[in-house]
């Protein structure tokens, strides 16, 4: 992956034994390897999941000491109704696959450019911020240009990934021209956003007539993303973006030679820079675009979804969800579409878990960072199964801040 | 990232005219020209002529009560403005290069209270409780930037800051409603460690990008707070109940005007905090602990090859920042806000992280750096109830805008650890 030697001492760990580079386990092992690995991730987190579950029930802990058989059965009756109610409210309908393609659409956008930096050496932090930045020239654009529906729509999507890419783009020219971290300004930078939209949020030119909390207008209709199965689901075209940006950045990365420069810039930017790339014009534009694609995932979040108007809390969890999605799919873009995917179901389901069978859906971001942990950690998992085989490298995706 | 694309302009001495120090001399000089003139104009003509503006210097149950500052507004803006003028003359005409980045501290102090005099003229406001808040504000940052030194100065990036903090607030509440609130404070800080175990472990024995880790210990955190308050402090509201922890007032020291209600009167916490500021410097700067520390957060292959266990002592600071961690999350718990909210750090593990950064990975420069930090919040609170129509946003930015400068080295270069954030292979 990002693997970018940072000294002399960088062989193989310890605790799995040493071995060959793990680039050279070959292409069939890799392709069961970023199969199974995430499957077992999984199953090790729903475990532990049933677990918390289990032992937050105020009622039956307590009659664990009186009567440990109704105690245990009465949680494994609770664990699954709530996993039930997990897996049908992800994928049991219609309506459920609608609720995952909707909720997995800013995913697999942000997720993108989480993962396009990763390709390029860049560890982006700041999808939350790039994203809140997108959202709002978006619906500048929807508030105050009248154009016709596909026009506006095309329009509004386009202020969405400038506005990220400016945002994004500083923070690559500040480490390309600084060399300031990375991940400290990306940090930086989603606070600064924060209050940012929080101010333009409370200015006339944004904020909705008549309010005292901090929310947009209305963008125009004709600027909404419209509903791509009628208007009883909720997937938009917003979807259709996120498909369209999948193949983007594929080609991007392996069919163009900036994607090319990207990649070798990543795996070893002094070879890059030997090799007369420009290190410096790739790291900004890496992470313009990277800040584009979460920008184009801010715009989704008031386009696609009623009221569509901004609020602070447009970007909800998504900026740092795109993180652990980027890492779960490998920093590919097909392996993102599938990790999104994976997250937008694990994010219906837990909406329905939430309203069938009462159960937090604050579980799912359990879980996610339990599934992401796993992964970043294949030998935990292999130490759990008592798998033997390849030992694998765990990716270093940033160099520390001190060098 | 890399040696080419970090490489600041400032490293390739051939190509530019001056030195980075000179550099930064004339640039500091600029800017304290510049604020001269926004206090000229804005603060000193935009004040009402003649208008009186009040700081208040004493709280109502102080010793010495109605101590108070009462100036003319215009005239000491018109004052300050030209000291910092001839501030920045002296800069742009000598180069000077020595003190810069203190004049500059100077002249951005004198700035707020031309700002001040501005936003009182005509008004009175109480000066020392924006301090007092100030300090209390600048508690959590410092233990948050203390933990952060723990772990960086012996190699190890902790962004899970934040999570520590919000996971020990919550054993803090639990523990202290259910048993008193010296069990709140130690399992709060036991969690920390806990957690701070738990970052080592990923960084250490899994070689886990530890900015990956710590971006999971904080979703982690968050996700099973908030999933642990709606499911059970929800229903069993007597766990949400801690009693606050009360102010222990200092005697002689608490009675000082000004400084007295600052510092001396106080939570616990609060001393503690300033004690082990000093603590960890003399620790750090002054024992061996402290060397071998910075000697693995340096150049661990050197410390490994003088004996030195590098894994031990980055598991140990680890584990102990995260004690200093559970500490801050049992002051946020128990003495600020006493019962526990979701998501209640609301992301000030990050600006610990910016203290760090800013206080130049130094103990002192984390306690200086949160106060800063910290006063930037009290202003921009004090700021929105005058009504000076500036927006607060602006006000609570500047923490995070001031870290993005010092990295990028305009004012002076803020240097990490070198084998900060790599992990260490015995080979």
């Amino acid at each position: 992956m990002t693997q970018a030697p940072p000294a002399p001492e960088a062989t193989p760990p310890p605790p799995p034994p040493p071995s060959a580079m793990d680039t050279a386990a070959g292409v069939g092992s890799s392709l069961l390897r970023s199969l199974v690995m995430p499957a077992l991730a999984l199953v090790v987190a729903l475990v532990i999941g049933a677990i918390i579950i289990a032992f937050s029930d105020v009622n039956n802990v307590p009659l664990l000491f009186e009567d440990p058989g109704a105690a245990l059965s009465a949680m494994a009756r609770e664990v699954v109704a709530a996993y039930k109610a997990l897996f049908v409210g992800a994928v049991g309908s219609v309506y459920a696959i609608s609720e995952t393609l909707f909720a997995a659409t800013p995913l697999i956008l942000a997720s993108l450019g989480v993962a396009l930096g990763f390709r390029a050496g860049l560890f982006n932090i700041g999808a939350q911020g790039q994203m809140l930045i997108g959202a709002m020239s978006a619906v500048w654009v929807g508030i105050y240009v009248d154009l016709p529906t596909p026009l506006h729509v095309l329009l509004a999507i386009l202020a969405g990934l400038i506005g990220g890419m400016v945002w994004g783009g500083i923070a690559g020219l500040l480490k390309a021209r600084t060399g300031a971290h990375e991940v400290i300004t990306t940090i930086m930078f989603n606070f600064i956003a924060l209050y940012l939209v929080q101010w333009l949020l409370s200015i006339p030119l944004f904020q909705e007539a008549g309010r005292n909390n901090p929310v947009s207008t209305a963008i125009r209709p004709t600027a909404q993303l419209s509903p791509i199965f009628g208007g009883s689901y909720r997937v938009t075209l917003g979807f259709a973006i996120a498909l369209v940006a999948v193949f983007f950045v594929y080609w991007l990365l392996y069919r163009s030679s900036w994607g090319f420069e990207f990649r070798a810039i990543g795996l070893n930017p002094q070879a890059g820079a030997y090799a007369g790339m420009g290190v410096a014009t790739a790291v900004t534009l890496a992470m313009a675009i990277a800040g584009g694609l979460a920008g184009v995932a801010g715009a989704n979040q008031v386009m696609g979804l009623a009221p569509y108007k901004a609020t602070t809390a447009l970007a909800g969890s998504v900026g740092f969800d795109a993180i652990t999605v980027a890492l779960l799919g490998r920093s590919h873009p097909i392996g993102v579409l599938w990790a999104a995917l994976l997250f937008g179901a694990l994010k219906a389901g837990g909406r329905q878990m939430q309203g069938a069978a009462q159960i937090p859906l604050d579980l799912v971001v359990v879980l996610q960072a339990l599934i992401v942990i796993f992964v970043a950690a294949p030998a935990l998992v292999r130490a759990i199964f008592r798998m033997k085989g390849v030992a694998e490298k765990p990716a270093q995706m940033t160099k520390g801040w001190g060098a | 990232m890399t040696a080419t694309a970090t490489q600041a302009p400032t490293d390739v001495p051939a190509l530019t005219r001056a030195t980075p120090e000179a550099r930064r001399a004339t640039i500091i000089g600029c800017v304290l020209i510049a604020l001269a003139v926004v206090v000229f104009w804005v603060f000193g003509l935009g004040a009402e002529s003649g208008a009186t503006a009040t700081f208040n210097l004493s709280l109502p149950n102080d010793t010495f009560t109605g101590l108070q500052w009462a100036f003319n507004a215009r005239v000491v803006a018109m004052i300050i403005a030209f000291i910092l003028a001839a501030l920045g003359a002296q800069r742009l005409r000598r180069a000077q290069l020595k003190w810069t980045n203190v004049i500059l501290g100077f002249g951005l102090m004198l700035f707020v209270v031309a700002f001040l005099g501005w936003a009182a003229a005509g008004s009175s406001f109480s000066m020392v409780g924006m301090l007092r808040s100030t300090v209390i504000a600048s508690i959590v940052i410092t233990l948050g930037a203390l933990t952060g030194l723990m772990c960086e100065r012996a190699g190890v990036v902790n962004i899970g800051i934040e999570g520590q903090l919000l996971t020990a607030a919550f054993v803090a509440t639990i523990l202290s409603s259910a048993f008193g609130t010296w069990a709140g404070v130690l399992g709060a800080m036991a969690v920390g460690g806990l957690l701070g175990w738990v970052l080592a472990w990923l960084a250490i024995r899994f070689q886990v990008d530890q900015i990956i880790a710590g971006v999971v210990i904080n979703i982690f955190a968050l996700g099973l707070t908030s999933f642990l308050a709606s499911r059970v402090l929800s229903e069993a509201q007597d766990l949400n109940a801690p009693a606050r922890i009360s102010s222990i007032r200092i005697p002689l020291l608490a009675d000082i005007p000004v400084l007295g209600p600052m510092f001396f009167d106080h939570t616990f916490f609060i001393y503690v905090t300033l004690i082990l500021v000093g603590v960890l410097h003399f620790a750090l700067f002054r024992t061996r602990w402290g060397l071998r520390a910075r000697s693995v957060g340096e150049h661990p292959k050197a410390a490994d090859t003088l004996g030195i266990d590098v894994y031990r002592v980055r598991y140990r600071n680890v584990i102990l920042g995260g004690l200093i961690a559970g500490f801050g999350g049992a002051f946020l718990a128990l003495a600020q806000i006493a019962r526990f909210e979701e998501d209640m750090t609301g992301g000030i593990g990050f600006i610990g992280l910016a203290a760090l950064i800013f206080g130049r990975w130094m103990p002192f420069g984390c306690l200086a750096a949160g106060l800063v930090f910290g006063f930037s919040g009290a202003l921009a609170q004090k700021v929105a109830i005058l009504g000076t129509g500036i927006p607060s946003e602006f006000m609570l930015m500047l923490p995070y805008l001031a870290t993005v400068i010092v990295v990028a080295g305009v004012v002076g270069r803020a240097r990490a650890p070198a084998a900060d954030g790599q992990p260490y292979i015995k080979g």
